[in-house]
């Protein structure tokens, strides 16, 4: 019997294997994406705890020297001998310029347990003495195989970019003798040694951060992509939802024969959603080896992205890992329960002597309206609740979610609205006919429309507020990056040298003196700044207090950027202690765009009271002659070309990473797109089939099949302008959310918002030319229709 | 005696309360008996025709099928007498769109583990059907959907049959052409046929006739 069942349950899908595709491949796209973006987060998030795993970042305190300073080994030494339990850290660049490997050395035997290849299980303590290797990854073993005076190992945990080898080796590697760049320290420490400061002063402890802090910075970036791979899954599973209401229903006639000539109900269900789960499985397969391909296209750009925003090493190919399968097979058949969970319960209530006949699926159900509107006011009511009232990204990206859904659950309401209208002011006959068609059409259309309006407000949103991240940024690059050249020097010293020498040459050097320190109770940057003329004509403030820059350089006000102003909820007036018993007015706030973390500007002099062993070591220059000044660098100072950089080279690379860090975003808008395009068209050619009846009589009145062909496309148009111009505001409002929620919620800065209605207007053309091409086959087809298939829908005998 | 019925009640539910539709029903068919159900628009006969068949479910009362009272079962247990022991034939033939004709015919009996391709094959031909084997249902005119549907209720080889207006969608000709095969294979296999229809003529080709009138046998 169940053989049997399910041999008439999958002759449904031989007979009609057009819904077939459709709701694979629904299943399949919906998974692709959100499979796909998530194997782009699980690699990110592998590369950050591998490298947090094999580096102790984040996890054990570290003791810190002062920015640009190293620790010397005696103070290593005198610390071990004091009793304190510190293993050593040296790190540095090897390799060729544009392809370095981040080189870490360090000691077994002083490292906490586990760290690093050594102890973890890769190799025993006295084979890495003995041999002392290099480990790292395959990719990065093979690209400093050979450039280096030292066996190459390969060791998969180790995380991409990055190699890992004995203290004495790296040091011997990186010309780095008798110098390491932090220490770090073990948990458990003995009691009664001698306090920090008084064997290394100079030192600062830096606490563990329970996980990396590559980690926490790029969360906001994987949000943002797990929410658009979840944006997308919805449009497909728009689809799905579709195919399988009208896969269920063209089979409740089946469904009562079956249970007329002996099919029990509960193995009917059980065979249905049998049948469901491996058309599920075989869309999830699809699926995510689909979602492998647009991750493996989408990581470069991904782990180019991350590498500079964050400092994040991603590795740029991907790993097929059975959790990210199972996962995606896992939110295929999720998906399809619930889309299919309707259909199902409808199948299961319906009496076994309800009317066979198919409810005409393309029509409207009244009951299902009302619940439809209310759902639908009530998820817009709720958005206009938490934007009011809301706080925190979860709230944002809730509101997002209401927003949406609420728009697509209204669509239908006001697309019937203008149909309405449009009936009425129709004079002739066919307009009359044509209008009251289209209202028929609309439920059956209206997924698909709901799924259009998804990506085509998820396309103005996120072209809106990437092109009003691209033009704030460009004018925010031109005020910060004022300075012609930029130079660093190697050492304290060295710097020293360079400022006495760049002074004379140069109408203004600008220092860029920093320390880490918290402040407001937030990890931050202190700076300290040479306030002239250079601060006070280029750098545009969010808000400001009178005399800003005469107060900064007077060392009695200090300047914050937005980040730090709103994680602290601090504003111009407020104090900020930015020293122990040290207070000062906040005088401005500057937009810091694209910086993860607070950040506050004093005067150089009061940094210097502050900080008086922090030297500046790199430097901007300011000056008419930016090809002499290079050449009197390089020539007379003996500074090496690659320690200066110009301007435009800045501003290229800052522009560079700006534009690849949106060309994910781009990838997925036109993903969307696509996923939403295929939706109409396969309702369209779903629709055809069972448009027959309805044309019939109007071809049968005079309209001519070829006729009748073109008011479908004319439909298509109709319905798609329809749409775009709703989803114009709602993707307005979809950019409002995210620059102005959003953003400020994830990252701490706040994004003035431009309109582009150039853009707009493209979308708006490409959206049409979607609806188009799907409604072009369908239309054909129904203008083909032959006489004889139209003469049937009138003959008794069917 | 094959079927058995019993002071069987049914009522519907409508805007104005309950609506008696059977009131109190007393019926016996034997083996191999032919039986029509005539009777006015309304009188009962399709709604005790599905009680028989286990599609629906009485108010009181009792139908015994082979002995076994199939107002007593549950959903299943009814599902499984459809299987092994009953066959229905619609008016509106109820083929499955997406099975060939072979297909369809074998449905049935597959489902109750009988199905004998020799036996099916015969029938296919004693109904004129063995050069549509492979064509689907919308192929096929009216009359051959019906004899399709013939040949599969008796390719199950039920003990009863039962038929509802199995001609009310074909023209005259075709009508009696069908009901002289559904009557001639039905007394070759033995079972007995329960038929409602509104014909007197094909109700006089019936062994025996019971009318309902307002829910009562007149």
């Amino acid at each position: 019997m169940t053989w049997t069942g399910l041999g008439a349950l999958w002759s449904h899908w031989r007979r009609n294997p057009l819904q077939l595709f459709t709701l694979v491949a629904g299943l399949a796209l919906a998974t692709a994406l959100w499979s796909g973006v998530q194997a782009v987060n699980a690699e990110a998030r592998a590369s950050y705890d591998a490298a947090a795993a094999t580096l102790g970042e984040g996890q054990y305190d570290q003791l810190l020297p002062a920015a640009g300073e190293d620790i010397p080994q005696e103070t290593y030494i005198a610390l071990r001998r004091a009793g304190w339990l510190v293993g050593p850290v040296v790190e540095g660049q090897v390799g060729p310029a544009g392809g370095q490997v981040r080189l870490v050395g360090i000691d077994p035997l002083t490292a906490p347990g586990g760290l690093g290849p050594v102890g973890g299980g890769g190799m025993d303590l006295p084979q890495f003495l003995s041999e002392r290797p290099v480990f790292a990854n395959a990719d990065t073993a093979a690209r400093i195989e050979g450039l280096i005076d030292a066996p190459v190992m390969i060791e998969p945990s180790i995380a991409p970019d990055t190699a890992i080898t004995d203290i004495f080796v790296a040091q011997r590697l990186l010309g780095a003798q008798g110098r390491l760049n932090r220490l770090i320290v073990a948990p458990d420490q003995p009691m009664g040694r001698a306090p920090l400061e008084q064997i290394a002063p100079d030192l600062t402890r830096r606490a563990a951060q329970g996980g990396s802090d590559v980690g926490r910075l790029t969360d906001s970036f994987h949000l943002n992509l797990t929410a658009f791979g979840l944006l997308s899954f919805a449009v497909g599973i728009f689809i799905v939802h579709g195919a399988i209401g009208l896969a269920f229903e063209q089979r409740r006639a089946m469904v009562r024969t079956l249970r007329a000539l002996g099919m029990p109900l509960r193995r009917l269900m059980a065979l249905m959603a049998a049948e469901l789960l491996v058309l599920a499985l075989v869309g999830g397969v699809l699926g995510v080896s689909l979602g492998y391909l647009v991750a493996a296209t989408l990581l470069p750009d991904v782990a180019a992205t991350l590498k500079g925003l964050y400092g994040a090493q991603v590795s740029g190919t991907l790993q097929l890992r059975p959790s990210w399968w199972l996962s995606g097979l896992a939110i295929s058949v999720v998906g399809a329960a619930i889309a299919a969970t309707g259909a199902m319960v409808s199948v299961a209530r319906m009496p076994l002597l309800a009317s066979a006949r198919p409810r005409a699926w393309a029509t409207s159900r009244g009951v299902v309206r009302r619940v439809q509107m209310g759902v639908s006011f009530g998820l817009l009511g709720l958005a206009a609740v938490l934007a009011l009232f809301g706080s925190g990204l979860v709230m944002g990206f809730g509101l997002l979610a209401c927003l949406l859904i609420g728009a697509a659950l209204a669509l239908p309401l006001v697309l019937d609205g203008a149909l309405r209208a449009a009936s009425s002011l129709a004079r002739g006959v066919t307009a009359q006919w044509f209008w009251a068609d289209t209202r028929q059409q609309l439920p059956g259309l209206s997924l698909a429309l709901m799924a259009l309006l998804l990506a085509m407000a998820a396309n103005v949103g996120v072209s809106t507020m990437v092109s009003s991240f691209r033009l704030t940024f460009t004018g925010f690059l031109d005020q910060r990056l004022a300075s012609e050249l930029y130079v660093s020097a190697e050492s304290a010293e060295q710097a020293r040298a360079l400022e006495d020498f760049v002074r004379p040459r140069s109408t203004e050097v600008l220092p860029l003196l920093l320390v880490d320190q918290e402040l407001a109770g937030l990890p931050a940057e202190l700076y300290g700044a040479r306030i002239g003329a250079t601060y006070r004509d280029n750098w545009g403030l969010l808000d400001s207090a009178p005399q800003v820059w005469d107060r900064i350089a007077a060392g009695e006000a200090v300047l914050v950027n937005e980040q730090l102003a709103r994680r602290a909820g601090l504003w111009v007036g407020d104090d900020l202690a930015i020293a122990p018993q040290r207070l000062l007015p906040i005088a401005g706030v500057f937009g810091d765009y694209g910086n993860p973390i607070g950040q506050a500007i004093i005067s150089e002099p009061l940094f210097a009271s502050l900080h008086p062993d922090v030297r500046a070591t790199r430097f901007g220059l300011r000056t008419d002659d930016a090809a002499g000044l290079r050449a009197a660098l390089t020539d007379d100072f003996g500074l090496p070309s690659n320690s200066i950089t110009d301007q435009a080279q800045i501003k290229a690379f800052s522009l560079a990473v700006f534009e690849r860090t949106f060309t994910v975003t781009a990838a997925l808008n036109v993903l969307t797109l696509s996923v939403a395009g295929f939706a109409i068209f396969m309702s369209l050619l779903t629709l055809a089939g069972m448009r027959v009846p309805q044309l019939a009589p109007a071809w049968a009145l005079g309209l001519t099949r070829r006729r009748l062909g073109q008011l479908e496309m004319v439909r298509a148009v109709v319905l798609a302008v329809l749409t775009t111009v709703c989803a114009l505001p709602l993707g307005l409002a979809l950019a409002w959310v995210l620059l102005a929620v959003v953003n400020v919620e994830a990252f701490g800065w706040r994004l003035p918002m431009y309109v582009f209605p150039r853009d707009y207007g493209v979308l708006a053309l490409f959206a049409l030319g979607a609806a188009l091409l799907a409604a072009a086959w369908p239309a054909r087809r129904l203008a083909r229709t032959p006489p004889a298939d139209l003469l049937k829908v009138f003959a008794n005998e069917r | 005696m094959l079927l058995s019925v019993r002071d069987l009640k049914k009522s519907y539910t409508g805007a104005e309360g309950a609506i008696p539709v059977l009131r109190g029903i007393d019926m016996e068919v034997a083996a191999g008996d032919t039986l029509a159900l005539t009777g006015e628009s309304g009188s009962g006969k399709s709604t005790l025709l599905h009680l028989i068949g286990g599609l629906d479910t009485a108010d009181s009362g009792a139908i015994r099928l082979d002995g076994k009272d199939i107002c007593q079962m549950d959903d299943a247990a009814r599902a499984a007498v459809r299987r092994s022991s009953v066959g229905i034939v619609f008016q509106q033939f109820n083929l499955i769109p997406s099975l060939d004709i072979a297909a369809n015919i074998a449905f049935q009996a597959r489902l109750g583990g009988v199905y004998d391709a020799a036996g099916a094959a015969r029938l296919s031909d004693a109904l004129g059907l063995g050069p549509h084997m492979t064509k689907y249902p919308e192929q096929l005119s009216g009359g051959q959907q019906q004899r399709v549907a013939i040949a599969r209720a008796l390719a199950a080889r039920p003990k009863l049959i039962l038929a509802d207006e199995p001609t009310g969608n074909l023209d005259e000709a075709t009508a009696a052409e069908v009901m002289d095969q559904m009557l001639e294979l039905v007394a070759q296999t033995g079972a007995a046929l329960v038929m409602v229809t509104h014909s007197p003529r094909l109700a006089g080709q019936m062994g025996r006739q019971l009318h309902l009138r307002q829910g009562l046998l007149a």
